[in-house]
């Protein structure tokens, strides 16, 4: 089927089949390799995508679902102030090791920060839960949210 | 991969104008110079414009090496962090060899900086002093007047970008001894400012891995498997996948170990394998469970073991244990663990317009997957290329000595007419489920203490599944039978235990075996340090004196070891935990490196353990790049815990029974708190910090839940013994 796809402000017509998830579109139709595929059963985050802002895993995301949705990826979303606070606070304390699952990890660091301005220690836990990060940034994870909160609110 | 786009194109540029200084060793081990990068494979290379990049000889798996290495060219070369860019190396045995590995080239042992740490620095100073003379005859005086600052030369009455003497320089033999700065002089090296090189590109989704590879045309393939290793695939029936929009095609591979499906995109490839319908033979298929490996295991460690690793008197020993006032004994158990990078292993395979070979991978040996594609493709050796991109992780994982991914990439790729590239993608069930493990293990320990508390026999037995056996390390491993990696950690200890016996004994493996971050430290250092603490316990000693009578000696291996734990505990502060709060402590050597930790905890097994801070102290020698080494302990330390609290790899008649990471949950940021690690300064030659952070943290946790609780973990994962995780 033809698709529609609005991503980045851009709008993308893309040939797809139902049922196909939104993360493979966005990696192999697109060729935008930024979003990462980690599991595909939404249990690691790493190919977290904002839909109408909201972070959701586009692994479990089927394309028919998005259509006229605004899609937002990693390779954008730092156009947004909270977006490129994040980016900032990431690069001033070096969160990344392997980096793999980092584009997931800014993706819900953005949502958060949208809907909680200065989250404290434990919401940034819950809230960031489901992202895994195999080289255990966790303690980093969570001073980059609270620098970028710094950061905006300056 | 050159990280800053502006600098790649200023490469591309040059190399167009034929005006390279090259610095680095020739195949006799000798420095060189040469103004022809395909005359020579440098470690440093300058270009007119004055652009210099660090040749990395390592992979990057996010432990440092890209910025380890570089900062070490940076130092020598009177360069800022911000003047000088990186590229990984082609694989090349001869020139890009680990120097602690042979003539091979790759990363594995904690090892990236200690055998690059003489080797890029005199590349850099070699480079150093090449500009300064061509400047110093440009300019008619002594070298020794000139320096060199930020990447200008400047003299009593000159000063000019290194750029202009580029050509001049390369022109001139390189210094045989170039000086190298004195520690005192060191400006980048151990300075904590300097940050990483990788993290705005992996912050913001333009970092390239193997698996965001593109080439022109490219399909991907997938492997269908068979549930049990070694089973064979007899025959496949597609036609369930024909509908399958973007499905090419599927093929047995030559070896017949799985099939190959082709197809266009790699949602295509997942459904294409689904569909497939294909017919095993299973005749040689392994069919134990992981019961009957643990059952071999603890049955092994009630014989007499194989080998006697330290040669000791076992019949005294054993007679000291009988005769103490108070015998400490517990069995432990370790269950096999996949290592779960988190970028699903996968590469990229094509043929070059010389019909040679080009693969795409996050490489961590290249020279095993180099040497195996060239005999696949019966191709000279320097007719294969490796193009070394950033890897999503590896935890060992990466470092088959079968090449087991890459070898299947290539199986693939030769089925089909090499016209078009083969990506082959491998899932998170294919990496859970595909057989090479940290090994399972047993230890069985009795220490006896006589009345003062004193140790005064260990008797120390351990079971489990060879690594290096019937690998190509198995030479360089394994002496008179023992696979040093079975028992690292133990008889080696720094501990001076009076009356030890360790032994050995190998038990047969139900799947591949593999390395994993730490490798044997894995379980060594858990047994060695809760042995401590119960031993400790039932001496009436605090546990951190405890250890440290085992510590008195004159040898820099117990001052260091000792020098660690005395810093964890002081920073931990060590005997008084926060209210409603138990501390547990380890300390263990690995891989040159001493590392300390306390972890403290709150709550107790039955209501809810939270780990609530983690304190590590950490001896690595010179601290080259401060904050990338606290990095990796944090990450070692969250590795160390994670897999311990929750994770093992079972098998049912030979088949895994673990999916993905909702049965093989990974460490979530809820579950440990603060982690505060302190370095050692140190004027030693620098050891390794990516797998030395994780030994020490499962035990620690082990101790600070006895302390909790009264509950002693010996059969990992934790969650196994009624412990709970709030």
């Amino acid at each position: 089927m033809a698709i529609s796809l609005k991503l980045n402000g851009k709008t993308n017509e893309v040939e797809a089949e139902p049922g196909t998830p939104l993360l493979w579109v966005i990696r192999d139709e697109l060729n935008m390799t930024g979003t990462k595929f980690g599991c595909g059963v939404a249990s690691c985050g790493a190919c977290t995508v904002h839909l109408n802002g909201e972070p959701v895993r586009s692994c479990q995301t089927y394309i028919e679902d998005v259509e006229g949705a605004e899609i937002t990826t990693i390779e954008a979303v730092g156009e947004n102030p909270i977006g490129a606070a994040v980016q900032q606070a990431w690069v001033e304390l070096d969160v990344v090791q392997c980096g793999y699952c980092q584009s997931g990890q800014v993706m819900s660091a953005v949502g958060l920060l949208s809907e909680n301005p200065r989250p404290s220690a434990e919401e940034i836990d819950d809230y960031m839960y489901g992202n895994a990060c195999r080289c255990a940034t966790y303690q980093r994870i969570r001073a980059g949210i609270q620098r970028a909160a710094e950061i905006l609110e300056a | 991969m050159t990280v800053n786009t502006s600098r790649r194109g200023f490469l591309k540029g040059a190399a167009a104008a034929g005006a390279v200084l090259v610095v680095g060793v020739r195949p006799d081990g000798a420095l060189a110079a040469s103004s022809n990068p395909s005359m020579l494979t440098p470690f440093v290379q300058i270009d007119t414009n004055g652009s210099v990049t660090a040749i990395i000889k390592h992979f990057e798996m996010g432990q440092g090496p890209s910025t380890g290495l570089t900062t070490l060219i940076a130092e020598e070369m009177g360069l800022s962090m911000d003047q000088i860019g990186y590229d990984f190396a082609p694989s090349n045995p001869q020139v890009y060899n680990n120097t602690l590995f042979g003539p091979m080239q790759g990363t594995g042992g904690s090892t990236a900086m200690a055998n690059s740490y003489l080797q890029y620095r005199q590349a850099g100073a070699a480079a150093r002093e090449m500009l300064l003379q061509a400047a110093a005859d440009t300019w008619s005086v002594d070298p020794s007047t000139l320096s060199i600052e930020d990447g200008v030369i400047s003299g009593p009455a000159n000063a000019a970008p290194l750029g202009q003497f580029v050509e001049a320089a390369a022109a001139l033999d390189a210094p045989a001894e170039p000086r190298l700065k004195d520690p005192s002089e060191f400006r980048l090296i151990g300075n904590p400012g300097v940050r990483r090189l990788d993290s705005a590109a992996k912050g913001n989704g333009t970092a390239m891995f193997a698996m965001d590879i593109r080439r022109p045309n490219q399909m991907v393939a997938m492997i269908a498997r068979p549930e049990q290793q070694r089973a064979t695939a007899i025959s496949v029936d597609a036609s369930g996948a024909e509908g399958i929009k973007g499905f090419i095609n599927a093929a047995i591979l030559p070896n017949q170990a799985g099939v190959a499906v082709f197809a266009e995109n790699t949602w295509a490839a997942m459904q294409a394998r689904d569909a497939l319908s294909i017919e095993w033979d299973t005749s040689n298929a392994e069919t134990r469970s992981s019961d009957q490996i643990e059952t071999d295991i603890r049955a092994a460690l009630e014989a007499e073991p194989t080998f006697n690793v330290n040669g000791a008197d076992v019949t005294a020993v054993q007679a000291a244990i009988d005769g103490a006032d108070t015998v400490v004994e517990e069995t432990f158990y370790f269950p096999l663990l996949a290592h779960a990078p988190m970028e699903p292993l996968n590469c990229t395979i094509e043929q070059t317009d010389d019909g040679g070979i080009l693969l795409h991978d996050g490489c961590q040996i290249p020279t095993i997957p180099h040497g195996a594609i060239a005999q696949i493709f019966d191709l000279a050796f320097e007719k294969v290329q490796i193009k070394t991109v950033l890897a999503g992780g590896s935890f060992g994982r990466r470092a088959t000595p079968s090449a087991d991914y890459q070898v299947e990439a290539a199986l693939a790729f030769s089925l089909t007419d090499r016209s078009r590239p083969v990506h082959l993608v491998w899932s998170r069930e294919d990496d859970l489920r595909s057989g090479y493990y940290r090994p399972a293990f047993g230890h069985k320990v009795r220490v006896g203490l006589n009345g003062s508390g004193n140790i005064v026999g260990w008797e120390h037995r351990v079971a489990g599944q060879s690594i290096m056996k019937g690998t190509p390390f198995e030479s360089f491993a394994v002496h008179d039978g023992v696979d040093h990696s079975s028992i690292e950690g133990t008889s080696d200890s720094p501990y001076q235990i009076p009356g030890a016996a360790f032994g050995l004994t190998d038990t047969e493996k139900a799947t591949s075996t593999l390395w994993w971050r730490a490798v044997g430290h894995t379980h060594t250092a858990y047994v060695m340090e809760v042995m401590m603490d119960m031993a400790a316990k039932a001496a009436g000693i605090d546990p951190v004196e405890f250890r440290l009578a085992y510590l008195t000696g004159d040898e820099a291996d117990q001052a260091r070891k000792a020098g660690v734990l005395k810093l964890a505990a002081e920073k931990a502060n060590w005997g008084n935990p926060a209210e409603g709060r138990s501390q547990g402590i380890a300390v263990h050597k690995s891989f040159g490196s001493y590392v300390a930790e306390v972890v403290e905890v709150s709550g107790n097994a039955d209501d809810g353990i939270r780990i609530e801070k983690v304190t590590c102290a950490v001896d690595c020698g010179i601290a080259v790049n401060p904050d990338v080494i606290k990095a990796q302990m944090e990450g070692g330390i969250g590795y160390g815990i994670g897999h311990n609290m929750r994770d093992k790899i079972t098998l049912t008649d030979g088949v895994v029974d673990q999916f993905n990471f909702p049965d093989y949950e990974p460490l979530r940021i809820t579950d440990i708190g603060e982690i505060d690690v302190h370095i050692v300064p140190s004027a030693e030659a620098p050891t390794g910090v990516g797998e030395p952070g994780t030994p020490p943290a499962a035990p620690a946790l082990a101790n600070a839940i006895a302390a909790a609780s009264d509950l002693r973990v010996a059969a990992l994962p934790m969650e196994d013994n009624g412990v709970f995780f709030a």
